[in-house]
């Protein structure tokens, strides 16, 4: 009997140390937009690299710098507004809440998500000026996942989920090169949409 | 087991005071409202308890305005650190 109390006791402890220091404001609306977003880029940079071929045609990416330069600028907007519109979401969802934006779990978050997602981002920054332009966006979805997945000890644990199906996707896309923007408009398109809706019914925003 | 239990901390007895003290082990400071929303307990139970950890100073007390409204943050001490670890390592004891 008295032992049954002790043990509730620790698990109770555990729990409470759990969720008080993991950040749980992430906003499904955010992972919304995110993906809609993707899903626009992937089909402005498919229409940069295909453009003014026949449909009917065999075609080919076309990669000149002019269309790299063009579709880098294209990605580093949508990347802007993604993080501006997570933001505000966010912000919108702790204010709810009674938390703070900014807060040591925030900050842990952050951190954590960042480190593998710097370091594939300066591979993929390596690799594209060695030419090795088909390995982009199976790199950056992989590298994507696993800064998910270190994350999502510090968040909901459904990030997790998110981020072992961006390594399965990047790993794919990785045997299937030529199908780079598709894999790419699946992972962060697609995925980040159906998480957005399952968190926003889940959580709500 | 007489000497067991004399290691069991009174102030952690309580479930509400116990949650207080594992959220401050974990978080250098905490406001009462998100103390209030992760134990789930109402606003003067909360008060009764924070009270009596602050008058045990097993935790210490800092309030500030943020945006014009009274913050109360909550940190756990040096002392009540030690006494919840003491608490802790009574209870797997007990459990072994």
């Amino acid at each position: 009997m008295e032992k049954q109390k002790y043990l509730d006791d620790l698990r109770e402890i555990k729990s409470i140390m759990d969720r008080s220091s993991r950040f749980i404001s992430l906003s499904g609306m955010s992972g919304i937009v995110a993906g809609c977003l993707g899903l626009l880029g992937a089909y402005i940079a498919y229409e940069t690299v295909y453009s003014g071929q026949d449909y009917l045609g065999y075609r080919q990416a076309i990669l000149s710098s002019k269309n790299i330069s063009q579709l880098l600028t294209i990605a580093t907007v949508l990347l802007l507004s993604a993080v501006g519109a997570g933001l505000f979401f966010t912000q919108r969802k702790a204010a709810k809440n009674n938390q703070k934006l900014w807060d040591g779990q925030a900050r842990r978050l952050l951190i954590n998500l960042f480190i593998p997602l710097a370091a594939g981002g300066i591979l993929c920054v390596i690799l594209l000026f060695k030419g090795l332009i088909g390995l982009l966006a199976p790199l950056t979805l992989l590298f994507y996942g696993l800064a998910l997945v270190n994350a999502s000890k510090y968040t909901l644990s459904e990030v997790r989920s998110l981020g072992l199906m961006q390594i399965a996707l990047g790993l794919l896309a990785c045997q299937f090169i030529g199908y780079g923007l598709l894999f790419w408009a699946v992972g962060f398109g697609l995925l980040h949409i159906i998480y957005g809706v399952m968190m926003h019914v889940k959580y709500g925003s | 087991m007489k000497e067991l239990l004399k290691d069991l901390d009174k102030a952690f007895e309580n479930k509400i005071r116990l949650g207080i003290m594992s959220a401050l082990m974990v978080n250098d400071a905490l406001d009462f409202n998100s103390l209030k929303s992760l134990l789930d307990v109402t606003d003067g139970n909360l008060a009764t308890h924070l009270k009596s950890l602050e008058t045990s100073t097993y935790i210490s007390v800092k309030k500030e305005f943020i945006e014009r409204k009274p913050n109360t943050r909550y940190m756990a001490t040096a002392e009540g650190k030690e006494a919840f670890i003491k608490h802790i390592k009574a209870i797997e004891q007990l459990l072994n």
